[in-house]
């Protein structure tokens, strides 16, 4: 069990990373919430994993028992990361509306800067 | 136990929805109660400042659970100066935000300030690591919401950077927490001082992965190499305002490593040592030259003065980085300095940019009103975020050189920090004439686009309007007159926080933990 919840940390991570380096905010957006999904899983299995046992101490003998912090921790994670994304896509959907692209990178045009320069972008041009 | 720890989170946390719900419609009603409970949280953290200055760590344990199982606020001295320095500064930006009338150029102002102080006090309360995200993730939140305020397309663009640099930041924080409490057991920072005395060596690998994550997550917020790119985009596209209220969310940065690698992953803590400091020292390093080199190439005004912020950040986390009571002392003196050295800059940017008709393109335009009276108080302010003597950045520079002398690159610092100050001066020096003088002698033709920064017909700042930015300059005046009592505090905190026998007794010996 550890090698599959390992691996699907691995695998979530890696293509959340890949979709955040993205260019347009629908894949980032994505990208994001696989990260999110990675990070759950890991908060899970971060009080160790077991299976069937209940969550509590028993204070009058020694048995096995599962964490519970690590599951209060994980719920606090998905409300925050559930609201974070619905932010997000507000903010995404506001700024493709605005801008009539959806493109990460603040490339527009900014006419007010002095024309000399082919220099469109101002400082901002690498996310 | 003492009630009052939990009211500056408590207070804005009732205030903002009240705010967003019952006084939407009414912006004399929210600006009355927004003032209001921003000047009884002031009051509060005044009471906390002069409670925890006889040196006690008080510890609030909300719903009495024993540390560690519950959650818990701690005020000490550190905790009492980052709470007052956030009121005063929140109240001097909203006095400003009202005289400008910016709270009318959107909706929800008032409470998004609300929660945005609600976050930053309970970050610098809280006494658990789980909970200091949660509080990173409640000041975020709003900070979006004002740093989109009034709209824009620019805006927009610039804000969804942040906020996707930001969520990144939240995710690497959970795995850094995640691998924190597989390792220690515990989230509660004095606990994990504590169980990482004597982590077994075979484990001492993993603490180091997370130590440096979590070093990377406080990074971000505090802006240093490599990852500082956020921030420009950020603060040069928010309501200047918004982003003179931000100068002291990359404080909250600060603040965080300050307090964790302090505390929970001291000098005697084996397993990292002193590597935290050895990697800030580089990362602080190359901030404070990326600082200075990106004040001389700004050709906009708010750019400018977000690359010193990047500058000042750096030469506070140099100081930082040396990890020694005496150069907290300097970080904190110049903590202090830049935070309002920064606000006064941004506050004034936003009277200077509202009446030019380049808005805030460093190039000749017809010169403002009350041009004189504007040239005089962004010298002052240019004084004081270049480090120049009157006020108290060259004090606070003094303090950070003197106090990485014997740091093994001592070298690098002083080059980079002393070439830094004068690139810095330099940048200001043409900014400031192409603001002001150029201005007087300028006979070109009107440009034919406008900016993007909405349009106010010229007219004189009222007493109101340029309150604010003289109130933050005489910030700086009395950092500089008052330099030896405020030394003297910031010692005690230093000592308190490198030695932190009071800290780590909010922990009662008997609660062991979970085995």
């Amino acid at each position: 069990m550890e090698m599959i919840v390992a691996s699907s940390v691995g695998i979530l991570t890696a293509g959340g990373v890949y979709l955040l380096l993205r260019q347009r905010t629908f894949p980032v957006i994505l990208g994001l919430a696989l990260l999110s999904y990675a990070v759950n899983v890991f908060l899970f299995s971060s009080g160790r994993l077991a299976v069937g046992l209940p969550p509590v101490l028993n204070k009058y003998a020694e048995t096995a028992y599962t964490d519970p912090l690590p599951q209060a921790l994980v719920l606090t994670a998905i409300v925050i990361s559930f609201g974070m994304t619905a932010v997000l896509v507000m903010i995404a959907l506001g700024a493709y509306l605005e801008s009539a692209e959806d493109g990460v990178n603040i490339d527009l045009k900014r006419p007010d800067i002095d024309d000399d320069e082919d220099e469109p972008t101002g400082p901002m041009s690498a996310p | 136990m003492n009630h009052w720890i939990i009211a500056p989170v408590i207070l804005p946390a009732l205030l903002a929805p009240l705010i967003a719900w019952l006084m939407r419609f009414d912006i004399v009603l929210a600006r009355t109660f927004s003032v209001a409970g921003t000047i009884v949280l002031t009051a509060i953290s005044i009471g906390l400042f002069i409670m925890a200055a006889d040196g006690g760590v008080e510890a609030y344990r909300l719903g009495n659970w024993a540390p560690p199982f519950g959650i818990m606020l701690v005020l000490d001295r550190l905790s009492a100066l980052m709470l007052l320095l956030t009121s005063v500064l929140a109240l001097i930006v909203l006095i400003h935000v009202i005289a400008t009338d910016w709270d009318k150029k959107g909706q929800h102002f008032h409470a998004l300030f609300q929660f945005q102080l609600m976050g930053i006090y309970g970050a610098f309360l809280t006494g658990d690591a789980f909970n200091l995200f949660v509080f990173f993730e409640v000041l975020l939140i709003a900070s979006y919401g004002l740093m989109l305020h009034g709209g824009g397309r620019v805006r927009l663009k610039a804000g969804l950077q942040y906020v996707v640099m930001n969520l990144a930041g939240s995710t690497l924080f959970l795995f850094a927490l995640g691998t924190l409490y597989a390792t220690t057991g515990t989230l509660n920072i004095a606990d994990l001082a504590i169980k990482l005395r004597d982590i077994p060596l075979e484990d001492a690998a993993l603490v180091r992965v997370a130590a440096m994550l979590l070093m990377i997550v406080f990074a971000i917020k505090a802006a240093i190499f490599p990852v500082q790119f956020w921030l420009v985009g950020t603060y040069a596209n928010a309501p200047a305002p918004v982003a003179a209220l931000f100068a002291i969310m990359t404080k909250v940065g600060a603040y965080s490593i300050l307090r964790v690698y302090t505390i929970s992953f001291g000098p005697d803590a084996a397993a990292t040592g002193d590597m935290p400091g050895m990697w800030l020292f580089w990362g602080a390093l190359v901030t404070t030259g990326i600082g200075a080199i990106g004040v001389l190439g700004s050709r906009r005004l708010m750019t400018m003065l977000s690359f010193s912020v990047i500058g000042s950040m750096g030469t506070l986390m140099l100081a930082v980085s040396a990890f020694t009571p005496e150069s907290v002392v300097a970080a904190l003196y110049y903590l202090l300095h830049s935070t309002f050295a920064a606000a006064a800059l941004f506050l004034l940017a936003d009277l200077v940019v509202t009446r030019r008709r380049e808005g805030d393109v460093l190039r000749a335009s017809p010169p403002i009103v009350q041009n004189g009276l504007f040239a005089v108080l962004f010298f002052a302010a240019a004084i004081g975020m270049a480090g120049m003597p009157p006020l108290s950045g060259f004090l606070g520079k003094l303090l950070v050189l003197e106090t990485i002398r014997d740091m093994p690159f001592a070298m690098w610092g002083w080059a980079v920090v002393l070439i830094g100050s004068l690139l810095t001066i330099v940048g200001f020096v043409r900014a400031g004439s192409s603001l002001f003088w150029k201005s007087t002698a300028t006979t070109e033709a009107p440009a034919e686009i406008a900016s993007p920064a909405p349009k106010v017909p010229p007219h004189p700042a009222d007493t109101l309007a340029l309150a604010p930015v003289i109130v933050a300059l005489a910030m700086l005046a009395m950092l500089s007159a008052f330099a030896h009592p405020v030394s003297g505090y910031l010692e005690d905190t230093a000592a308190q926080l490198f030695t932190p026998n009071g800290y780590l007794a909010t922990i009662p010996e008997t609660g062991e933990g979970v085995k």
